[in-house]
């Protein structure tokens, strides 16, 4: 541990412009399907909630609506792969990655192919919809398929170079996009690499590792603990297959205690890989902020993040008890 | 977007069609090494493919536009065999057309083989697409069939179908979807054999119950056009496909009337027989009943 961490300048939350990730995703489809022409959308019925039809409305030849069936649409998807297209599918996160889970492992997981799954309204800020529409346990069955990359934004800037690095990709692939309007806290340049941890602060008491738009409050929480003398680290994994694995144990090694924050159970996801990581690699005592193995409810996204423990105060607490 | 109609010149799968008398020669070929096979491996599935022997035989030698030694190319029919349990019917017919050597079908199921127990399309060339989880080959299908003709590509896509496997939630989803999008480029075939691998037993206590009572009226209620044939019968099953081709309004499904473990006469309508081993003895007198069919067809021809 000799090189000196490079750090990545985010924009100050209280400066940071708001964003949905649901809103920019389906703008730089459009964008990016003017760059290649074989990009498809298809829809399970919800392209105005996931703003696939941000897309309809621009490229309606190029969107497949596929009703209210997700087992077939993701079969359709594969046809259109080996016909050399790129389908982008979106539904709600439960309603692809289980409903239809044997589909995605049979006919794009096994035969590898090139099909962008789009999870939409991810984690427990689903607007008020409750456990059925909130997405606990994605990352872990993702993560846990051969060959499945699994990408978790943290802000819209990110999630554009995160699609713009996938349509350079050829394999299946997982993307998680949130719903509601949330800090921009990267730059327009920020680049997203498949695999690749981008560490945001850089302190020496304790290590907070998360991802998506948990980051956010992973930096509010390095703020409270900066408050009271702790100094923290925040490395943001935007992937969380294929895992850095080198950043995480460089984090580890400079800190000697992680916290992990997600808004994903912490069996499995990303508290579940750093765990795995730092048990074989560099053994740490560590904390994992997410759902603590229960389903939701519905509620305003306050509440939420309050009472299933996802809240900066959470994840500082967790640090400090550590210390 | 254009649609690409199949035009008939396109039919004949390289050289003059075959008779109906060379079909079935082929089809009495294949029986023979599906049997060897299957005793050879100590392993795999006996009726369904069977059931399914002519109708593969017959899309391959007499049907389908395709050339063996470019299995990717753009333009070629694609071939989905959704009961994928019946692997082995699909490896020994692109075999004998051409897509491998006939000897490999010697490692079926074996270490290292490109011949899985269920088709996987990642290490054999020739396989449109990875099958064995019921109830899934007809939404590729479906993909398939808009890919060709948001491409202008003329090719038709064929999607073979177990009786059993119907009773798939999802076979519906898409049978809903392939009619929505009028896809006249895209056949399903059942191979009606009425026989799943378990299923309820029939009240004769002798056998089980068709696992699924009119396919083709339920086809036809999601707005498919329907045909039905002998599927062991070329010529019929010939007919079936011309009349599938020749309809430019939406989706074929063909109801093909099989018997599971045809041509065998101990595993014929057995369900027992869906996944068996065949005993050297078996083997033996399988061969000799298939000999017996092949002396009898020159006999007629
Ligand atoms: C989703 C799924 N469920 C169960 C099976 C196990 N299975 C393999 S073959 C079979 C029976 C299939 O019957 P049918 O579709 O009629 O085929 P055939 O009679 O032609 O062999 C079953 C239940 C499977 N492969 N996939």
């Amino acid at each position: 541990m000799t090189a000196t961490p490079t750090i990545t300048p985010t924009v100050p939350l209280a400066d940071a412009p708001l964003e949905a990730l649901r809103d920019a995703w389906g703008n730089h489809l459009v964008t990016l399907a003017r760059e290649y022409p074989d990009l498809l959308v298809l829809d399970g019925d919800l392209a105005n909630s996931t703003r696939a039809d941000i897309f309809k409305d621009a490229l309606p030849d190029r969107f497949l609506e596929m009703g209210i069936a997700e087992q077939n649409m993701l079969g359709v998807a594969a046809g259109l792969a080996t016909v050399g297209y790129v389908p982008w599918i979106s539904t709600f996160v439960p309603f692809l990655v289980k409903r239809a889970l044997d589909q995605i492992r049979v006919v794009i997981a096994q035969p590898h192919l090139n099909v962008k799954m789009c999870g939409a309204y991810s984690g427990i800020l689903t607007s008020k919809t409750g456990k059925t529409h909130q997405s606990v346990e994605d990352l872990s069955i993702m993560r846990a398929m051969p060959g499945m990359v699994t990408i978790v934004p943290a802000d819209a800037n990110e999630l554009r170079s995160a699609m713009d690095a996938m349509m350079r990709h050829d394999g299946p692939m997982y993307l998680r996009v949130t719903r509601d309007a949330s800090p921009v806290i990267f730059g327009p340049d920020h680049r997203f690499e498949i695999g690749r941890g981008v560490l945001l602060r850089d302190g020496g008491d304790v290590g907070i590792i998360s991802t998506g738009v948990e980051t956010i409050r992973a930096l509010e929480a390095a703020d409270l603990l900066a408050a009271d003398g702790i100094s923290a680290s925040v490395l943001h994994l935007p992937t969380i297959k294929p895992l850095d694995v080198e950043a995480i144990v460089a984090v580890a090694a400079r800190t000697g205690r992680i916290v992990t924050a997600e808004d994903h159970t912490v069996i499995g996801g990303l508290g579940g890989a750093v765990a795995e990581t730092l048990a074989e690699h560099h053994p740490t005592r560590m904390r994992r902020i997410g759902w603590q193995d229960v389903y939701g409810e519905s509620a305003p996204n306050d509440f939420l993040l309050e009472k299933y423990g996802l809240s900066a105060r959470h994840i500082a607490e967790a640090a400090k008890g550590l210390m | 977007m254009t649609v690409a109609e199949p035009g008939s010149a396109r039919t004949a799968a390289g050289g003059p069609r075959p008779s109906l008398t060379e079909l079935q020669r082929t089809s009495i070929e294949t029986r023979r090494l599906i049997m060897q096979s299957i005793h050879t491996a100590g392993a795999g599935h006996v009726g369904g493919p069977l059931s399914v022997t002519d109708l593969l035989v017959n899309l391959y030698f007499d049907r389908m536009h395709l050339d063996p030694a470019q299995p990717d190319l753009a333009d070629r029919d694609r071939l989905i065999l959704s009961k994928g349990h019946s692997s082995i019917a699909l490896y020994t017919v692109l075999a004998l057309r051409g897509y491998l050597p006939v000897s490999e079908l010697a490692t079926f199921d074996a270490a290292n083989s490109r011949l899985q127990g269920h088709p996987d399309m990642t290490i054999l060339p020739g396989l449109d697409m990875s099958t064995g989880s019921l109830g899934q080959g007809l939404s590729p299908g479906v993909g398939m069939a808009i890919g060709a003709r948001m491409r202008g590509l003329p090719f038709h896509t064929w999607v073979i179908l177990g009786d059993g496997e119907i009773q798939e939630g999802q076979v519906w989803e898409a049978a809903f979807t392939g009619a929505r999008y009028g896809l006249s480029n895209l056949t399903a075939i059942v191979d009606y054999n009425k026989l799943p691998q378990y299923g309820w037993p029939h009240e004769s206590g002798h056998t089980r119950e068709t696992p699924i009572e009119d396919p083709g009226g339920k086809f036809a209620a999601f707005g498919w056009h329907v045909v039905e044939c002998d599927g062991h019968d070329h010529g019929s099953i010939r007919a079936a496909c011309d009349a599938a081709l020749a309809h430019t309004h939406g989706p074929t499904c063909i109801v093909a009337h099989t018997i599971k473990g045809k041509g065998i006469s101990f595993s014929e309508g057995d369900y027992l027989w869906h996944a068996k081993v065949p005993s050297a003895a078996e083997l033996e007198r399988a061969l000799a009943e298939l000999d017996a069919q092949e002396i009898a067809l020159e006999g007629r021809a």
